[in-house]
């Protein structure tokens, strides 16, 4: 599949309805999945309502991750094949990252402050994840500070391949330095099996996420190749 | 001379001739110096803050000499030179980090022994801060080394190698500072030695990626 898209023209042929078909996919499933996990779904024992925004939070961390693991695999194939379209992609897929990381956050410090009594807590897993928001900011400023195009994407794939290398360091670092600093974690290992009803809801949330960020991507990728083009037949036309 | 000498020589004389390590030093005591200011004299609170702020102020320090590093090369075409040379680039990428190291990085640990004593540290902690900033610059470094040669070419990059390169200072310097204050050493010395020598095994590598792409 990656072999038959890796050509633009079938490339923009294919994302031309596949982007709008994950769209309204990404579209539905979150139309039932909100309701489902926001009134639906059996409230938690001990949280109550408040647990519910754990279908927000939860597909967010798992996504903002993907994301990552796909800019990665983009990078790579980006700096051994030298393929334009996985910069383009590399590159679309790093603002959603950004935002399903800072979802995360946002909503990890919502629920925080009535369920632990405070907003941010320097957590092992929240201080990975500040890091992988951070390598995000970094990552698309480095690729909006180089103006030639080939340039900044190779260097951002070298950039996002030494993320890779540094985040699981910075994930164990972190676990070991919050163990240390914080003997008694508010965090409970407690209430790891996960109910049946409400693993229904969390799932079509995380699919929802997984379409939204399929559609927006393409339609990052569509946007940016449509630049390309308008910015070449400029070139074309003042060279004339 | 090998490449690895004569980049080694010719970094150190350039370091030197730029002020060498006095305007890194200044800044590091600089910062420290603030460090009582804003939270006020009291002894038993810079015995806790006070070891961990010395290792805030070394990564700055070291920060700080990032953004010129192979800016001036690019510039000046000694990065061509570089490239056209018959040794690896990752040496010379290497030499050229091996300098910096010996030229602010051991200057700003040594420094560090004075700083510690002045923010009410220990006395017999002191050798083990000097020691970890030691190794902690020498982390430093090989992360700067990515940061400085994936920016060489921006204009006033100075904001954007900070935010590329201090979500790498992250491990070095959770396991600095916790060898710094003390706890659980033998662990995070350990562990602190293991990020910098891959730092410098691993630096140097992405940093000559990086800079083939710039020249370009």
């Amino acid at each position: 599949m990656f072999a038959f898209l890796a050509n633009p023209a079938r490339f923009m042929a294919f994302s031309a309805w596949a982007a709008p078909v994950l769209l309204a996919g990404a579209l539905i499933l979150f139309a039932a999945g909100i309701p489902w996990a926001l009134f639906y779904s059996p409230p938690d024992y001990q949280m109550g309502d408040t647990a519910r925004i754990m279908y927000i939070h939860v597909p967010a961390a798992w996504w903002s991750m993907g994301v990552f693991a796909f800019m990665v695999g983009a990078s790579f194939v980006s700096l051994v094949w030298r393929h334009v379209l996985a910069d383009v992609a590399a590159r679309a897929a790093a603002p959603v990252g950004a935002v399903f990381a800072a979802i995360c956050l946002v909503t990890g410090s919502l629920w925080g402050a009535p369920t632990w009594g405070t907003w941010w807590e320097w957590d092992g897993r929240m201080t990975s994840m500040l890091v992988l928001f951070v390598t995000y900011l970094g990552y698309i400023a480095l690729w909006s500070a180089i103006e030639d195009e080939e340039r900044a994407a190779r260097l951002a794939a070298i950039l996002c391949l030494v993320g890779a290398i540094n985040l699981p360091i910075v994930k164990f670092s972190v676990d070991w330095w919050s163990t240390l600093h914080q003997p008694a974690s508010i965090m409970r290992s407690g209430g790891s099996a996960i109910h049946a009803e409400m693993l229904g809801p969390l799932l079509t949330m995380a699919g929802a996420y997984l379409l939204l960020f399929g559609a927006l991507t393409l339609m990052n990728m569509r946007s940016a190749i449509f630049r390309r083009r308008v910015e070449n037949a400029e070139l074309r036309k003042a060279q004339s | 001379m090998s490449p690895f000498a004569a980049t080694f020589r010719r970094e150190l004389a350039l370091l030197w001739a730029g002020g060498g390590a006095l305007a890194p030093l200044g800044y590091f005591f600089g910062a420290t110096m603030l460090v009582p200011l804003a939270m006020g004299p009291d002894r038993a609170l810079l015995e806790v803050a006070g070891p961990p702020l010395v290792w805030i102020a070394a990564a700055l320090a070291m920060l700080a000499m990032l953004e010129r590093l192979f800016q001036a090369d690019l510039e000046d075409g000694s990065l061509d030179q570089m490239l056209l040379s018959p040794a690896p680039l990752e040496l010379i990428v290497f030499a050229k980090g091996a300098a910096l190291w010996v030229a602010i990085g051991l200057p700003l640990a040594i420094a560090g022994a004075p700083v510690a004593i002045a923010l009410q540290a220990p006395l017999e902690r002191v050798p083990l801060i000097v020691a970890s900033l030691a190794l902690g610059t020498a982390a430093f470094v090989g992360a700067g080394l990515i940061g400085a040669a994936l920016t060489a070419s921006v204009k006033r990059a100075g904001v954007l190698l900070a935010l590329i390169v201090l979500p790498l200072f992250a491990p070095p310097v959770i396991f600095g500072a916790s060898v710094a204050s003390g706890e659980d050493v033998g662990a995070a010395l350990t562990i602190l030695t293991a990020c910098a020598l891959a730092g410098a095994a691993l630096g140097p590598i992405a940093a000559a990626a990086a800079l083939r792409l710039q020249a370009e």
